[in-house]
């Protein structure tokens, strides 16, 4: 059998690309990196009447000329010089039918790489209601090569454009090639819809009465700060009934396994190191589903691009511009998707500074830290209005670390990265109301990855740790109670002996050899901390397994006379966890983005000294007015 | 917000992007200087004869936003002193 025919997907941001992939390939995309790059590629599967045809989604770009990595992949890629990937056998240029005049001319340079092209006009429903126009057929003659019009999100068209990917021998292909040049690309496409009937649509309505007031001089800025404010509150307000029912769920789940099956130490492993441990990662889910979704559905609504033009002043300040600006705001759900986004900075000195403060950013892995250590020690109580001294205080640290990273930002532009920047240019889509589909395809992408982490590194640094800390095994004193017991082997266990060799570095800071423990455990992953914490204390807790961890790190341990962690520590605890860089997966990804251990290893330097130092601080001030 | 519209880097007089607000509507000339990023600034669109108009500043007056080829587009003054415009034909000056 023959294998399926391979087309490209090429179009530029904000064409209605991601749209039309998801329409046809539907949630069957295989997601990775291309070789010896790191811009995403995505493969799914296209049915069409002659059998499945291979869909690759290259990466969003305005031209050909490789100026950028993502042009540069999509250009080698459709000339078949990438190492390690097939040459296309036919090429889908998506352009929106509402700015034809500006995405046109990305065509001349598909049709010159040789690949069989046609065209696929998206938004022709918006085109037509803001009184638009193309003649579709004149167009297709002009061109030279098939032209489709469809409605990604509706399915409109769809077919036939299927119909057309059944049988690439059909496609008509033009005598002659188009212009090379910019200037006669563009003036090929103005000839081409001249002579195709076109009628450029009128403004569109929607976004010019949203945009006098969301790009408001006063009420544009004073939109976004609420908007953020409410977020924030929002994902800690909303998620927690379902984050608690899942926290029982894991409780319960341990208890049973322990209760029926006895006492002995693989259900231990089992109950403590694996239910408990992956489980305590996993009640964060509603949250991180909550936060993915309403960060896909602005940016699908065309508002991230306005929040970018806000802010770009600011960012210019800080020697930025507003790409560096989305990059951060991808860090806050992970540094890692972050750093990679920063590969569409032009500036190579934009691009390392905004990867070396990316994870200064609040990633959605310092939730579960943030979350227990403030609902344990700061007070529900009502400040102003909906808001609470919790969901201020969270909202404080993401502001803590957004300005860190700026901060940082502005000293490494002004010092070891100066030099003159690249032009800042963004375009402002019409605001169009998003497809459910295409925001839950992202989301869904998110949680799987989130899910893989918790059952793969998560699981295993789990697993790990659960026997560091109850190895080597040691008997317990005579007449000792359970507790007593467990107590005994914890204090004993390999796992103490690393946590005590810290000590002396961060007793300062108020954190005893057990928070010690917590902090090599988030370096796996800093949500680790969380599941790290609850074996060392599941077992140093009373007898009382339904307390949750919160309770126990704040109740007065019998053994020592103190809690552990007191407020200043708890504070602390937070500020470290602002700065500090303990997280495998980004210094990975820095490294190769970087092209050696050179800037992870600098990172992890200035954000571990400016942890400390900072932390230090806050316990100082703490202690002395706070108790 | 045309401030220091002569400055070094441009090339030769006339009107620059950033008299746009001025003017209302122009077309574009060209964009001044060689290398990637004057590239990209004509892959965007703004190649000769390419009719442009103003949009809006972002609040804090920069960058500006022009509609060009059926699209919105946020450029800095910075970059807007490089691409040079003229008026259209027959429209007035304060349009």
């Amino acid at each position: 059998m023959n294998p399926a025919p391979r087309m490209a997907l090429v179009g530029s941001p904000n064409s209605g690309k991601t749209t039309l992939f998801n329409a046809l390939t539907g949630l069957r995309a295989k997601t990775g990196n291309y070789p010896g790059v790191t811009v995403e590629r995505k493969l799914g599967s296209v049915s069409t009447p002659s059998g499945p045809v291979d869909l690759l989604d290259l990466p969003g770009t305005y031209s050909l000329l490789p100026i950028s990595e993502d042009e540069a992949v999509a250009v080698t890629v459709l000339r078949g010089e990438l190492e390690g990937e097939d040459r296309p056998d036919a090429a889908l240029v998506v352009a929106d039918a509402t700015s034809l005049e500006r995405s046109l001319p990305l065509l001349a340079e598909v049709i010159g790489t040789g690949v069989p092209a046609c065209l696929v006009l998206t938004m022709v429903d918006e085109l037509k209601a803001r009184g638009g126009s193309v003649d579709l057929f004149r167009l297709q003659r002009e061109l030279g090569v098939p032209v489709v019009g469809v409605v990604g999100h509706r399915g409109v068209g769809i077919d036939d454009l299927r119909a057309l990917m059944a049988d690439v021998k059909k496609w008509r292909q033009p005598a002659e090639p188009p212009p090379f040049d910019t200037e006669g690309r563009f003036a090929w496409a103005d000839r081409a819809l001249a002579a195709s009937a076109r009628r450029q649509p009128a403004e569109s309505e929607r976004t010019r009465r949203l945009d006098r007031v969301l790009l408001h001089p006063l009420a544009g800025p004073a939109i976004f700060l609420a908007f953020i404010t409410i977020f924030f509150q929002a994902i800690f307000t909303w998620a927690a009934p379902a984050m608690e029912a899942m926290e029982s769920a894991f409780d319960a789940l341990a208890d049973g396994l322990l209760a029926s099956a006895g006492d002995s130490l693989p259900m231990h492993l089992l109950a403590d190191g694996v239910v408990r441990g992956v489980g305590g990662v996993l009640v964060f889910l509603p949250q991180i589903v909550l936060l993915f979704t309403v960060i896909f559905f602005l940016e699908a609504c065309g508002y991230m691009a306005r929040a970018a033009f806000v802010i770009d002043r600011l960012m210019g300040w800080v020697g930025l511009e507003g790409r560096c600006f989305i990059a951060l705001l991808s860090s806050y759900a992970c540094a890692v998707p972050g750093i990679l986004a920063t590969r569409s900075i032009p500036s190579p000195r934009d691009r390392l500074a905004t990867i070396l403060v990316a994870p200064l950013t609040t990633c959605s892995a310092r939730l579960p830290v943030y979350a227990l250590l403030i609902t344990a020690f700061v007070p529900a109580r009502p400040v102003l209005g909906p808001f609470t001294l919790q969901g201020l205080t969270l909202m404080g640290l993401y502001f803590l670390g957004a300005t860190s990273a700026l901060l940082f930002a502005a000293l490494f532009k002004r010092g070891l990265l100066r030099g003159a920047s690249m032009p800042f240019y963004l375009e402002l889509p019409p605001y169009r109301f998003p497809s459910f589909m295409a925001v839950g395809v992202q989301v869904w992408r998110r949680v799987k990855l989130f899910l893989r982490r918790a059952g793969t590194v998560i699981l295993a640094a789990s697993v790990i740790l659960w026997f560091l800390l109850n190895f080597p095994r040691t008997a317990a004193p005579a007449g000792a109670s359970a507790n007593e017991a467990r107590q005994s082997v914890i204090e004993n266990s390999l796992a103490a002996d690393l946590g005590h060799a810290m000590e002396p570095v961060f007793a300062p800071l108020g954190f005893d050899w057990r928070i010690d423990i917590g902090l090599i455990g988030s370096f796996a992953a800093r949500e680790v901390m969380v599941a790290t914490l609850a074996q060392v204390y599941a077992y140093s807790g009373e007898d009382d397994d339904t307390a949750g961890l919160g309770i126990i790190l704040r109740r007065t341990d019998p053994a020592t006379g103190k809690p552990p962690l007191d407020l200043p520590g708890a504070l602390a605890l937070l500020v470290f966890f602002v700065y500090a860089l303990q997280c495998v997966s980004t210094l990975a990804v820095m490294r190769r983005e970087t092209g050696g251990w050179k800037w992870p290893v600098f990172a992890f330097g200035y954000m571990f000294v400016a942890a400390w130092s900072l932390a230090f601080a806050v316990h100082e001030v703490a202690a002395r007015w706070l108790q | 917000m045309s401030r220091n519209k002569k400055g070094a880097d441009q090339a030769g007089d006339g009107l620059h992007l950033d008299d746009l607000p001025r003017l209302g509507r122009a077309r574009v000339v060209g964009v001044a200087g060689t290398g990637p990023e004057v590239t990209r600034l004509r892959e965007l669109g703004f190649v000769a004869g390419t009719e442009v108009s103003f949009a809006r500043f972002a609040p804090m007056g920069d960058p500006m936003c022009v509609r060009l080829r059926g699209a919105e587009l946020c450029v800095r003054a910075r970059e807007a002193r490089r691409i040079r415009i003229e008026p259209l034909p027959g429209a007035g000056g304060d349009a």
